[in-house]
């Protein structure tokens, strides 16, 4: 019986000393700020685009703390949903709206000639990523520019048109083999000259 | 010259030569192509500018293109000719993909532009020589075509153990440095003295494969002739010993750890073709134009070196060599382990160009298709780098991008030993260059989203910088317009005393006010402070609060500055202290005036820039009647405050020591000639007696005759014996200061009115503007009368109060006009948006109240006709 009290006895202490110490350390390391949804913000392509019915990526990051659907960025596409999934622990759903594809990288290009320099464009362009001056032509920065299509609808005049950005010989990357069973002409290294040998 | 020792690397494999085909025949010299394609990215880094335009003629080694940013080159006009187009043009890449390229038509002439050499090599700074190596587009032409002043300027950095000159050329097939050596074999030490010159490195050596014996001669004779200190290390041929790291490693025993650069463990690498290209650019001037490429395969009918232009299409070369096409299976530019099919023959030789390979299906016969590795192990072997390939291929194929970085992915070189020794045909190396590119691109989107998420917070940020101040600058305006108001309701007040004004020793009333006056203004500049504080901290709910008590302050101060030198001479006479301080309702409706009127000028401004917007329009009427009761009230409290100014004589008086004096004096003295009168009733004869009486009757009327003088100024408690008849006029005097200064009062406040009747364009404006007039009449008169120094009738006191009274009514109907003008307003909108309920809410509340007002205006004028 003492045996029984005793050890009940040290294990509440020890309780209580851990709790201290939890209690101590929360308080201490408080972290400013809600952690996961600075990852969750990470993991968000930030096109700002606003296509998750948020005004920004960051708050969809916090609406999705908060519960919501992971699936709703259709600039991140499928690999987005994959990552966050991971990191929240969830079952990756498929992108809403059924968009399969991969995304398309794209950026905005203004046909200089037609823009009669409203700045319609300039305000809406969530990254300042557009250049001009009232009754001045526009144009685009294109290595600033997210695609994220907010310039176009503003524009009075529909010049502005989203291009696909095209592979050029610095952005292309090799393919991924297509796995066992198949050949490619491509490959070289692979080939043992076993039959010049011969 | 001892013989070095050499160490070994890990892995490594042995596959088929096929050195000796290309080595046949001489180094041919193919004649010039029709046309030459020069790519503008011919190196790492960015593309080159180019310099010329289409239509222009350039000279053998002119300069066509330059440098764009610190890692770039530039590029040279192989031969003289035109420049044909510049246009996007198949090249030798992989992605079969074309890029810009500069296509020369050459005129045959071959005319050299004149060259200048940098012979005097040793004299000039190092920066100046590097900056020369630059111009003439030198590139490392080993591999992937690294600028060669980039590597050179990071290892100058260093301090350099070893220089290492590469020439393992360990790839089968591919002779084109053998052929190098043998042909310019001192041409190639003297490069090496030109480089060691700027690396300064403490050992040189030349890290050549055992199946090169003629280039080993040939180098090892012209060491000898120039007793240069070089070493030339001969290792045992294996493939990749011509990899950077292997070559170290053979050399040195050295590893590069993962990340860093050869540089970092004090080596610098470069190769032969790269060190005979900058011997000829130091000795002679030549830019980089031309290279070594091994022509080999069994599909060419005469496999050799040729010295080629850089430019020049694989077609011409194949021609040259007498490919037999029919034969061909694929080309492929670079050897077989590391090279890549070519889609288009057309594609140019570049800088980097080592070896044009035309295999047949025996020689290059189709992959095996991939199968599922076993786990063989047999990759792991032969890895140069030490990984291990099956693992990665696992983190490959599952798009495990940490995973596979961890286990050193990027030390891999992709020199495809592991695909060699597969049993699996597993194309081991396209799997990791695609988790490679994979990764990279992973990088670049982290890169670009992070630079994207900055510019969108900044972006954000500015919004909000950008309305904070617009809000300051707005409460700005507030302030000023809640001033403006609250100094035209003090203007009045001050008018109102100011006809009174005479020079007067300020009294204590004054002073008091004088202080009072100094703190509130203390305290309006604390608030100010705090205020601008809270504005510059944006905390938007203290800034309003502190808003409301710095309008009230200043609107305190007004008042006060109004009253003080009103005060001055009103207080002149003690007993006559005037009240004019604006009871604290008044004041706390003047404030409620001039907020009410700020808000609905905020709100008619917003309306002015969006009309149609309705909740706008609702807080506009809401404000409009909000004002109007608040000026109603403030009308109200106003004749009070008349009517205290215009009952100066009824304060109640203070008398001063020295009346109290006189008076206790008539007193003591009445009652000593009482007293003596008695005792003169029992004792008629008593000749003392009299005299007495005769002494205390003189000084009784000495004192009365005192008391009277103070009297004066208070006729109610004067003795009707003072006989004071003169104060009297003094009095009716100023009361018609005074009912002067109403009168004023009162044609300002109609004027207001008016002002404001018009304003809001009311109905009553002809009712107002004859009040206007009347008063205008009324107070010209005053003013006449009081110049004229006119004594008043007698009926002057009572004509005060009427004159009150009149006033009063005047408030009532200026009061009932804006009751009437907001019902109006009301119906009006009413109007417009029948269905609005707060509308006719409103309307109702204010009918109500314009009842009221009209009610009692009637009162009042009616309590004046039964007068
Ligand atoms: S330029 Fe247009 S598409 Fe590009 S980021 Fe700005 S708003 Fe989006
Ligand atoms: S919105 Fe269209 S017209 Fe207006 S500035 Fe932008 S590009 Fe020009
Ligand atoms: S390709 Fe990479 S993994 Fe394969 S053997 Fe070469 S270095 Fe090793
Ligand atoms: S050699 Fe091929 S089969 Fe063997 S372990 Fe490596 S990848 Fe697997």
């Amino acid at each position: 019986m003492l045996t029984v009290l005793s050890a009940v006895a040290i294990l509440v202490v020890l309780a209580l000393i851990f709790g201290a110490i939890l209690g101590y350390a929360n308080v201490r390391f408080h972290v400013e700020g809600d952690p996961i949804v600075d990852q969750i913000d990470a993991l968000l392509p930030q096109t700002q685009c606003g296509q998750c019915g948020h005004p920004g990526c960051r708050p969809y990051a916090e609406a999705i703390s908060n519960g919501d659907a992971i699936n709703k960025c259709p600039p991140g596409g499928q690999a987005t949903v994959q990552a966050l999934a991971d990191l929240l622990d969830v079952e990756a759903i498929p992108l809403d709206g059924g968009e399969a594809e991969e995304p398309k990288k794209k950026v905005a290009v203004i046909r200089e000639d037609e823009c009669i320099g409203c700045t319609k464009c300039i305000q809406a362009c969530p990254v300042d990523a557009i250049l001009g001056a009232a009754k001045q032509m526009h144009t685009v920065i294109a290595d600033e520019c997210t695609g994220c299509d907010l310039c176009v609808e503003p524009c009075p005049v529909s010049c502005i048109d989203m291009v696909e950005v095209g592979v050029t010989t610095r952005t292309w990357s090799w393919e991924k083999p297509n796995g066992v069973a198949t050949q490619s002409l491509d490959i070289i290294a692979t080939d043992r000259q076993t039959e010049v040998n011969a | 010259m001892s013989a070095a020792t050499v160490y070994n690397f890990h892995g490594g494999i042995h596959p088929p030569e096929n050195k000796a085909q290309s080595l046949r025949l001489p180094l041919g010299h193919p004649k010039l192509p029709e046309e030459l394609i020069l790519p503008l990215g011919q190196h790492i880094g960015q593309a080159s500018r180019p310099l010329v335009a289409v239509g222009d003629k350039v000279l053998k080694g002119q300069t066509i293109a330059i440098n764009n940013g610190f890692l770039s080159s530039f590029l040279h006009a192989p031969t003289s000719g035109t420049v044909k187009v510049i246009e996007e043009r198949p090249i030798a890449h992989p992605s079969g993909l074309a890029d810009v390229c500069i296509v020369i038509t050459p005129d045959g002439a071959d005319e050299w532009q004149e060259l200048e050499p940098l012979r005097d090599w040793q004299k000039v700074s190092k920066t100046d020589l590097l900056a020369f190596l630059a111009e003439k587009g030198i590139v490392g032409m080993g591999g992937a075509g690294f600028p060669t002043q980039v590597k050179l300027q990071g290892a100058q950095k260093h301090n350099l153990s070893h220089l290492i000159i590469n020439a393992a050329e360990c790839e089968p097939y591919i002779t084109a440095d053998d052929m190098l050596m043998r042909e310019k074999s001192l041409e190639l030490i003297l490069g090496i003295e030109i480089v060691q010159h700027l690396a300064n490195a403490q050992q040189v050596m030349i890290g050549i494969e055992d199946n090169k014996p003629t280039a080993i001669a040939a180098l090892e004779k012209v060491i000898r002739e120039r007793q240069s200190n070089i070493q030339l290390v001969v290792v045992p041929t294996k493939y990749p010993s011509g990899g950077e790291k292997q070559l170290i490693k053979l050399l040195t025993d050295q590893e590069v750890p993962t990340g860093k650069l050869p540089a970092d463990i004090g080596i610098l690498c470069q190769n032969v073709g790269t060190c005979v290209a900058i011997y000829e650019a130091v000795q002679f001037g030549r830019p980089l134009i031309s290279r070594f490429t091994t022509l080999t395969g069994d599909g060419f009918g005469a496999p050799q070196n040729v010295e080629v232009l850089l430019g020049t299409p694989v077609s011409h070369l194949l021609s040259y060599a007498d490919a037999n096409l029919s034969q061909v299976e694929r080309i492929v530019m670079g050897g077989p382990m590391m090279g890549f099919t070519l889609d288009s023959l057309s594609a140019p030789i570049v800088k980097t160009s080592n070896c044009i390979l035309a295999a047949t299906r025996k020689e290059l016969p189709l992959p095996e298709p991939e199968q599922a590795c076993i786990r063989c192990g047999m990759c792991e072997q032969a890895c140069p780098a030490s990984l291990l390939p099956q693992q990665l291929l696992w983190f490959a194929k599952s798009q495990e991008h940490e995973k596979a970085e961890h286990y050193n992915l990027f030390d891999c070189i992709e020199c495809g030993a592991c695909s060699y020794v597969c049993p699996s045909s597993i194309p081991l190396v396209q799997y990791y260059r695609h988790t490679k590119a994979a990764i990279r691109d992973a990088r670049e989107a982290a890169v670009k989203s992070d630079i994207a998420k900055q510019r969108f917070e900044a972006r954000k940020a500015r919004q909000e910088a950008e309305a904070a101040e617009k809000e300051a600058k707005r409460l700005e305006r507030q302030k000023a317009a809640a001033a403006k108001p609250a100094a035209k309701k003090a203007a009045p007040t001050k008018v109102t005393e100011a006809p009174a004004a005479s020079s007067a020793p300020v009294d204590e009333e004054t002073k008091k006010l004088k202080v009072d006056l100094a703190i509130a203004k203390a305290k309006l500049k604390k608030l100010d402070k705090a205020l601008q504080e809270a504005q510059e901290r944006q905390a938007v709910e203290e800034i309003s609060a502190l808003q409301l008590q710095v309008d009230g302050a200043t609107a305190d101060i007004k008042e006060m500055e109004a009253k003080l030198p009103a005060t001055a001479p009103v207080a002149k006479p003690k007993d006559a202290a005037p009240k004019v301080a604006l009871s604290d309702e008044a004041k706390k409706a003047k404030v409620d005036v001039a907020l009410a009127s700020t808000k609905l000028k905020k709100i008619e401004k917003q309306l002015a820039d969006d009309p149609d917007n309705a909740e706008l329009r609702d807080k506009q009427s809401a404000l409009q009647q909000e004002l109007a009761t608040a000026e109603a009230r403030f009308a109200k409290l106003q004749p009070e405050q008349a009517s205290s100014e215009a009952k100066p004589a009824a304060a109640k008086p203070v008398l001063s020591d020295d009346h109290k004096k006189a008076k206790v004096d008539v007193a003591l003295a009445s009652t000593k000639l009482k007293k003596v009168e008695k005792q003169l009733g029992e004792d008629p004869d008593n000749a003392e007696l009299k005299a007495k009486q005769a002494e205390f009757q003189a000084a009784l009327a000495t004192a009365q005759a005192e008391l009277a003088k103070f009297e004066a100024h208070a006729p109610v408690t004067a003795k009707p014996e003072a006989k004071a008849t003169a104060p009297a006029d003094d009095e009716a005097l100023r009361k018609l200061k005074i009912d002067t200064a109403i009168a004023k009062a009162a044609l300002k406040k109609a004027e207001k009115a008016l002002a404001h009747a018009q304003e809001i364009g009311a109905d009553n404006v002809d009712t107002l503007s004859q009040q206007v007039d009347e008063a205008r009449g009324r107070a010209e008169a005053l003013e006449q009368a009081l110049t004229k120094g006119e004594v008043p009738p007698p009926a002057a006191a009572p004509k005060a109060e009427v004159n009150q009274l009149a006033e009063q009514i005047k408030q009532q109907k200026i009061a009932a006009a804006l009751a009437k003008a907001q019902v109006n307003k009301l119906k009006k909108q009413l109007a417009q948006q029948p269905e609005a309920e707060d509308l006719q809410q409103q309307l109702s509340v204010a009918e109500a109240k314009q009842q009221e007002e009209e009610a009692k205006l009637e009162q009042l004028t009616n309590s004046q006709e039964n007068r």
